[in-house]
Formats: C-alpha cells, structure tokens, sequence
C-alpha cells in the first residue's frame, strides 16, 4: 500500500515536471467522478440497508445526479466557497470510509504511522517528490496544484503581468483526492489563507473514524478528535514561524495515536470505574 | 431508557455550556483554538492519572474490593490535583504565548486579553471533564434498558446530567478566578480554588445519596460564581447597567469592528 503511494505520487511529479497537464487534469476529472457518484452511491445503500428503508431506483438517481453534477461544478469551476469546501470534506470523508470499511485491522494503523513517515521525509528531504513538486510550481509561479487542496481563503491573484500563465483572477482553489492516492499533504500558506492538502483530511478522518468503530468508547474518539486538532494547531504555528510547506501529517497522527492508545488502555478503565461509582473528579 | 431521557439529560447537562459557546466563543476563532488547547490539557491531566492509577491496581490485590475503593478514591483527589496543575502549566504557557502574540503581529494591542482567555480556558476544561463524564452514560441511554435493576438508584441519568452540569460551570468559574488569583498574586484564592475543587469531588463520594452530594455541590456553584463575578470586574452597578441596557461601554463595544 505504501509502495503504490510512492509510486503514485513520482508519478504525478513526473508528470508535472513534463508538463503534462492534460493528463493531469483527466485523471483528477476521472477520479472525482468516481467518488462522487459511485462512491456516494455505494454509501448511501448501506445507510439505507442500515435504517431499513425502501427506497426506488429513480429517486436514488436523481439524488445522486444532482449530488454528483453540483460537486463536479463547485469542485473543477466556479462555486460559493462554503460549498465548495462542504464537498471537499464530503469527498475526504467518503474516501476515509472506504479505508476504514476494506482495511484488515493492524494495517489501518501500521499505515497510519508509516505515511506520517513518509509525509515527513518527502515534504523536507531535498530530494523528496512533494517538495520538488512545491520548489517546481513556485519557479513556474503557479498555484500548487489546484486540483489536491482545501483552501482556508479566497485567493485573488491580480495584476500578473507574466503572460505563460492562466492570467484570470481564481476565486478559489478548487481541490480533491485522486482515488489512487497521489496525495498533498502539506500545509502552505498563500497570500491570505491556509491551504491543506486533501490527503491529510482524509487520514485523520480514517484516524478518528476508526478510533469510533474499533474502540466502542466514546472518550476515545474525543480524546483522538482533540488530540488531532491540537497536532493541526502545532503544524499552523510552525508555519507561522517557518514560513514555507510542510508536513500536515506527522504531528497529528503521532498525537492521535499516542491519544487513541492511552485513551483505550489506559483511561477506558479509570473512567469506567469512576462512572460506575458516580464519582466525579 | 428513550430518547425523552436522552434529548433531556444532554441539554441539562451541555445546555448553558452550549449556549455560552454558541454566543461567546463561536465567532472568533482564536478563542476557539484556546478552547480546544483548553481541553487538551485537562485530557493531558487524566492521562497521568489514570496512568498512575492502573499502576497502583496492578500492583495491587485485585480481590479486595474495599482495597480497589481505597484505591479509586486516590485516583480521584491525584486527578484533581493534576487537574489543577495543568490548569497552572496552562496559565503559564498562555502568558509566554500572548507575548509571543504581540511580537508577531502587526498590531499595538494584544488580540485576547487574559480575562478572556481565563475564561475560554475555564470552558474548554469543563468541556471536556463534562463529555468524558457524561457522553458513554448519554450512549446507553438511548438504548433498551432498565435503571437500577440491581437495586441502585433509579435517577442515575438525571443525578448525573445534574451533577455534569454543576462540574461544567464550576470549571468555569474555577478557571476565572485561578487566572486572576495568579495575575494579582493571590495564593490563598488559589488554595482556595484546589480545595473547593477537592471537595467537590469528595463530596460524591456519598453517591447514590443524592441529597448529601448535589445540594452543597450547587451551593458551592452559586457561591463562586459569584466570587467569579466580582473577580472579573463585575459589580452590582455593572449589573444594573447591563440589564436595563444603559451601559454605554457595553453598547459601544458591541459595534466594534473586530
């Protein structure tokens, strides 16, 4: 699994440097169709295989046309911010489902940590894929990467004189998570706002999704959703003070997972005990 | 055991700290983020001590139960006291934080003042001591079920909402009048903070007699809300002004551009 992000991701960098920006733009196109429609499709069923409602095929249809067609929109062209943003969080958690559903146990965690690794070495290590993709677009002087991001802000680029570049006045960075995982995660400010590579997103909803489904506690998935914010907190004031991109995730799944494990072994049977007594502290 | 129990325990519990987060706190996204950080230190807080506890239980003869009460009991008053610690580590953090603050940015004024985030950080460690107590109660209550089956209490929801709620604003109030005991140098008002905590939770220890443990338990809210009130510049004139909408500070205030 981590070879086929690695592999995927120098792929996508490869392909940026050689600026083939078509097939780029196909594969994003082809990827955000997929999930849209076929995975929202597939998530649907099991709420209403869960809940036991009956359902018929048009209605279902037209929900997931309309669903579907107002995404592409929002996501590839022009949309309100907010919606644009509701969809990307959609897509991130649909994506986060899916891991959490088909991922045997152990490797949901194993992968978790090893992609922080990974995050960390490909972000700040000279030679490593993302940083050469971020070092690449800011020669080029383009947005990075419009298509992976979840950006925080408008961003008005006005009064580029360079005439190589797409001149117009973006009103927002529109961004998704390619269904193979060649992901961005790094966090990187531009101009006024932050921007958060989708990839993140998706990795700390499989973090607090599967804290939810495997613990069976409810402190646990708290203390995992605070743990992760405040790991998401320590990276944005680091790049406060540093000044350039850098990994989103290794702060926040070390913390998540030190939380998630401590919670479940550690606080589950204190706070059991205490809730049993009704003691308070 | 429906969903009556369910909706009715979660607002008495959450209610007032809902409705001060939605009116104070959700608009401005820095108090926001102090809040969260709030919470990550008490979380920070009962990780030690629940660690410390399951220590002492393992080395411990596990049949024994009055030896495994005893044992509860300490982890309780060692919570609380980390509990204050990290309340203090906190107050110490914000003040090197909001210096830092000022350098950064560009303006003259710091952009929270410490009575704010006394008061931000007060909420966010009620928050959270409130979720940890009461969400797990809240889940089996939606389920089937029958209270006191064995024999116990049959107002187990509604004692705890209760009592949930008392610990959210007591935290409140806790913090307010810790941060500004330190700022003035007070250490009594401080020890007095840590006992009353203390004894608060000493106080359920007579759970399920419900009269022994939420009656001085709202006394005790009362009194320091109070103590907060005053603490926090509050006065019976303030009082009077703000009610019948004639503070002009207050008015001017509201139309500030942030």
């Amino acid at each position: 699994m981590i070879s086929v992000i690695v592999v995927m991701t120098i792929f996508l960098v490869v392909l940026y440097k050689y600026r083939c920006y078509k097939f780029i733009h196909g594969w994003l196109i082809l990827s955000s169709l997929m999930m849209l429609f076929w995975f929202s499709f597939m998530y649907l069923g099991e709420v209403f295989k869960t809940y036991n409602l009956a359902m018929d095929y048009p209605t279902v249809a037209m929900i997931i046309w309309n669903f579907g067609v107002v995404g592409m929109i929002c996501i590839h062209w022009k949309g309100p911010l907010q919606l644009q943003q509701a969809y990307l969080i959609a897509i991130s958690a649909l994506m986060a489902l899916v891991f959490i559903k088909y991922l045997p146990e152990w490797s949901a965690w194993v992968i978790l940590g090893a992609i922080s690794v990974y995050d960390l070495v490909a972000v700040l290590c000279p030679k490593g894929p993302l940083r050469m993709l971020v070092e690449t677009a800011q020669e080029r002087n383009e947005p990075i990467f419009p298509a992976l991001i979840y950006s925080s802000a408008m961003i008005w680029m006005v009064g580029m004189a360079n005439p190589a570049r797409h001149a117009e006045p973006t009103n927002q960075d529109t961004g998704m998570f390619c269904l193979i995982s060649a992901y961005n995660p790094l966090a990187l400010t531009m101009l006024r706002g932050v921007k958060l590579g989708l990839g993140d997103f998706i990795f700390y909803s499989v973090l607090v999704g599967k804290a939810a489904a495997t613990g069976g506690d409810w402190n646990t998935t708290l203390a995992c959703f605070v743990a992760i914010l405040i790991g998401l907190c320590l990276t944005l004031l680091l790049l406060a003070i540093f000044k350039k991109a850098l990994p989103a995730l290794p702060i926040s799944i070390t913390f998540g997972l030190v939380f998630y494990f401590s919670t479940d072994n550690l606080v589950r049977p204190f706070m059991d005990n205490l809730a049993a007594h009704q003691f308070y502290i | 055991m429906t969903a009556s129990v369910f909706f009715g325990c979660t607002f008495i519990a959450f209610g007032p700290a809902i409705a001060l987060f939605l009116f104070t706190i959700a608009r401005d996204p820095l108090r926001v983020i102090f809040l969260i950080a709030g919470a990550f230190f008490w979380l920070c807080s009962l990780l030690l001590s629940s660690l410390v506890w399951f220590i002492t239980v393992q080395i411990s003869n596990k049949e024994s139960s009055s030896q495994q009460k005893g044992l509860l009991i300490f982890g309780v008053v060692l919570s609380v006291l980390l509990q204050e610690t990290c309340r203090f580590g906190y107050y110490k953090l914000l003040k090197k934080a909001n210096e830092g603050l000022l350098m950064l940015s560009a303006e003259e004024t710091m952009p929270i003042s410490i009575r704010q985030l006394a008061y931000v950080s007060g909420l966010g460690f009620g928050f959270m001591s409130g979720a940890f107590s009461m969400v797990n109660i809240l889940a089996d209550s939606v389920g089937p079920g029958t209270i006191g089956i064995h024999g116990d209490s049959q107002h187990y929801f509604l004692s705890s909402a209760f009592m949930t709620m008392a610990i959210i604003l007591l935290h409140m109030f806790w913090g307010v009048v810790f941060f500004d005991s330190c700022e003035k140098q007070h250490w009594w008002s401080l020890a007095v903070v840590v006992i009353s905590h203390l004894l608060v939770s000493c106080l359920t220890f007579q759970n399920p007699q419900y009269v022994g443990s939420l009656v001085p338990t709202y006394i005790i809210v009362f009194l320091v809300g109070l103590w907060a009130f005053f603490c926090s510049g509050g006065s019976l004139r303030n009082l009077k002004l703000c009610l019948t909408c004639k503070d002009k500070d207050f008015l001017l205030a509201n139309h500030r551009p942030r």
